[in-house]
């Protein structure tokens, strides 16, 4: 048997949770562990083996002048770069500074702003360098996650749908929450991969997993105003959370005031 | 000895949430400077929150935080409760204790089994672990996932950044059928804990102990975990809405997180340690029987011995979640009704890690116009390098590599989340 490949998880501006994600792989672990070597993984052990890696999988996002240089050497030192989350695939809920005047965010949260060192901007890692793939989801899911390992493992392409979360409702027989309960619900934008939960749960889709691909991103936000009354300021806010910098929602969410 | 010069740094501190540092500077046996910081990114929720709708807290705030977002979500909420006038009580009560406890058994369990027993068992890890102890490891996986189930039963099908709680209570009640369903693996639960118990106390703790000042709620009628009085072990006794009038928040130049202090008392103690001491009375009977089997006192001073304090509060979590899945009844409706409005309110609550507090003001249509949110971590980083100091002291004899270890240990006995924080750490250790 041949060397196993190496994986390393690194993290820039996030929560943890989708790092976590692969812990909480309860039933998978073991077997993942015994199908790569885990050379670099903080939060998981202290051992660092040297790179380049196999695979590399990036959570966070790049907001600070040391992440701009820490991601080009990731780069270098992962054959195969994965984003993982909405953070590192769209900026993250931190890029609401994006739209805001950063001075003005660190004078509400700091006493010393002069200690603070941070860009203007949250950005995703695709803004920096070449990502290989993007997986999508605040948090992401553990079982696409396995897919992508498991697919980048074996030289193949991950089967992660890029449709739409409606699809997931239409599959699963869900009773659509815009039409039967006039709750406002981005699943006609957002890509699939939760596993349809919001609706299922009695609630509109909020937008863990980020556009879909080719979105109408401005129908929807039409249809919004005036069909459930919503306010631009409304309509602004649903846009603008995990994803409010992901192009097709910024567009969206600036739409509204 | 010579009074060279000794560094010992760590720049990324592993097995923690988040990123950290140490860095102590040695001049022979004399410690001439000792730092924990926290350099994981600013993200200014606080800021990000202004102007938004009361009912946002709850999901943007649940993103400071993937290990305890629940923690986030019920403090956002009766916080939000608090503003506007509503208790949330019965049976709804009951289901946010249930997913609560499911936060502090899959929390807890990371952290006692892949995070901090791999150093009293000299593993860099938990794979290392698992290839000498397999059936050890195999257990305490099954107990995480059991967290993990309670979180998306009750919390809307996933475990991390869970949907379904709200101010006012749930958009959807989980079925009876699905919480009675949790029983039998609660009772394993129950089982698996006792053998956790007896394994980590079994462990060698470095013998250092120190007075603390422990801060956490208390709840006449339980082990506090969703509400409570904030109470210490020299005299205060406070509703969680006068936090800010004994307690303040100072900014360092070393860290992106704010240290939170005491006014009149200075660096005080939150977490494990703190609730054990406070509400040992209110541990079940069984808990307290093995608490005392394990070699626990009533109040334990020793920080390394949090991971055994951690396993008893699993055993208790356990319990309490069993018996609230055998008495669930399923309530009328899965939310009160909130009707925005103005107001100031705070909530509080114990995440596994210590007291998380919020506290907002919102204008008439309810939209916040100002947050502030004082999470664990940034309350324990005093506590964190008094006991550096001392573990340091205690152990100069030792070389650089193992001193390090044993700081890096001694940073882990807190389960820091400095991800939380920031709004956490680094160790380099310098001798001279």
């Amino acid at each position: 048997m041949g060397r196993k490949p190496s994986l390393a998880v690194y993290k820039f501006s996030s929560c943890d949770g989708c790092q976590l994600s692969l812990l909480d792989c309860e039933d998978e672990l073991l077997a993942v562990a015994g199908a790569v070597q885990i050379a670099y993984f903080l939060e998981a052990t202290r051992a660092v083996a040297k790179g380049p890696y196999d695979v590399g999988l990036v959570e966070g996002s790049v907001s600070t002048p040391h992440d701009v240089q820490r991601i080009q050497q990731v780069r270098k030192d992962c054959k195969v770069l994965i984003s993982i989350g909405a953070c590192a695939s769209s900026g993250g809920i931190q890029a609401l500074r994006n739209f805001r005047n950063h001075e003005d965010c660190i004078k509400a949260v700091y006493a010393h702003p002069e200690y603070i060192n941070a860009l203007d901007t949250s950005t995703p890692i695709s803004d920096h360098v070449k990502v290989d793939f993007e997986l999508r989801g605040c948090p992401i899911s553990k079982h696409q996650l396995l897919e992508v390992l498991n697919a980048f493992l074996n030289g193949r392409k991950p089967n992660v749908p890029a449709y739409s979360e409606c699809m997931e409702c239409k599959r699963k027989g869900t009773v659509c929450v815009m039409v039967a309960q006039g709750k406002p619900c981005l699943g006609p934008v957002v890509q699939a991969g939760c596993g349809n939960l919001c609706p299922t749960w009695n609630r509109g889709c909020f937008g863990c997993f980020g556009p879909k691909e080719t979105p109408n991103a401005a129908s929807l936000g039409d249809r919004f105003s005036t069909e459930l009354d919503m306010s631009g300021k409304e309509i602004k806010d649903l846009f603008q959370s995990f994803n409010a910098n992901a192009p097709a929602f910024r567009t969206e969410g600036e739409r509204h005031e | 000895m010579s009074k060279t010069t000794r560094i010992i740094e760590v720049k990324d501190l592993a097995r923690v949430e988040g990123e950290g540092a140490l860095h102590v500077t040695l001049k022979g046996d004399v410690i001439e400077h000792l730092e924990f910081s926290i350099h994981e990114p600013p993200r200014y929720f606080e800021a990000l929150l202004q102007g938004r709708s009361f009912r946002e807290a709850p999901d943007i705030t649940a993103r400071i935080c993937g290990i305890c977002p629940v923690a986030y979500m019920m403090g956002a909420s009766q916080a939000m409760e608090d503003a506007l006038g509503i208790t949330v009580g019965g049976p709804l009560r009951a289901l946010r204790r249930l997913v609560y406890c499911g936060e502090w058994i899959e929390s807890h369990v990371l952290h006692i089994y892949m995070l901090h027993a791999p150093d009293f068992l000299g593993f860099e890890d938990s794979i290392q672990l698992a290839a000498k102890m397999p059936a050890v490891v195999e257990k305490a996986l099954r107990l995480k996932k059991l967290g993990n189930t309670l979180l998306e039963t009750v919390g809307g099908g996933r475990a991390i950044h869970p949907i379904n709680l709200t101010v006012g209570g749930f958009y959807k009640l989980p079925t009876k059928a699905a919480i009675k369903g949790l029983a039998e693996e609660l009772k394993w639960a129950i089982e698996a804990s006792l053998d956790t118990i007896r394994l980590v106390s079994t462990f060698d703790f470095p013998p250092i102990e120190r007075d603390y000042t422990f801060v956490a709620m208390r709840h006449e009628d339980e082990y506090a975990i969703t509400e409570g009085r904030l109470i210490s072990n020299r005299g205060l006794d406070i509703p969680v809405q006068a936090f800010h009038d004994h307690f303040e928040e100072r900014h360092e130049r070393r860290s992106n997180a704010l240290h939170s202090v005491l006014k009149n008392g200075g660096e005080y103690l939150v977490g494990p340690l703190a609730r054990y001491a406070l509400n040992h009375d209110k541990l079940s009977p069984l808990a307290q029987a093995e608490a005392k089997a394990a070699g626990l006192g009533k109040v334990v001073r020793n920080p390394f011995q949090s991971i055994v304090v951690r396993a008893v509060e699993t055993l208790q979590v356990c319990e309490d979640a069993l018996r609230i899945v055998e008495n669930y009844e399923e309530p009328d409706d899965s939310c009160i009704t909130v009707t925005p409005g103005a107001g100031t309110g705070s909530g509080c609550t114990e995440a596994p890690r210590g007291i998380c507090h919020h506290t907002y003001s919102l204008d008439a249509e309810g939209r916040i116009t100002k947050a502030t949110i004082v999470p664990p971590t940034s309350q324990n980083q005093g506590s964190i390098e008094g006991d550096l100091w001392d573990v340091v002291k205690a152990n100069l004899k030792r070389p650089d590599a193992e001193l390090q270890w044993i700081c890096e240990q001694a940073v882990r006995n807190y389960d820091p989340c400095i991800s939380c924080a920031t709004h956490f750490l680094k160790l380099n250790i310098e001798r001279g």
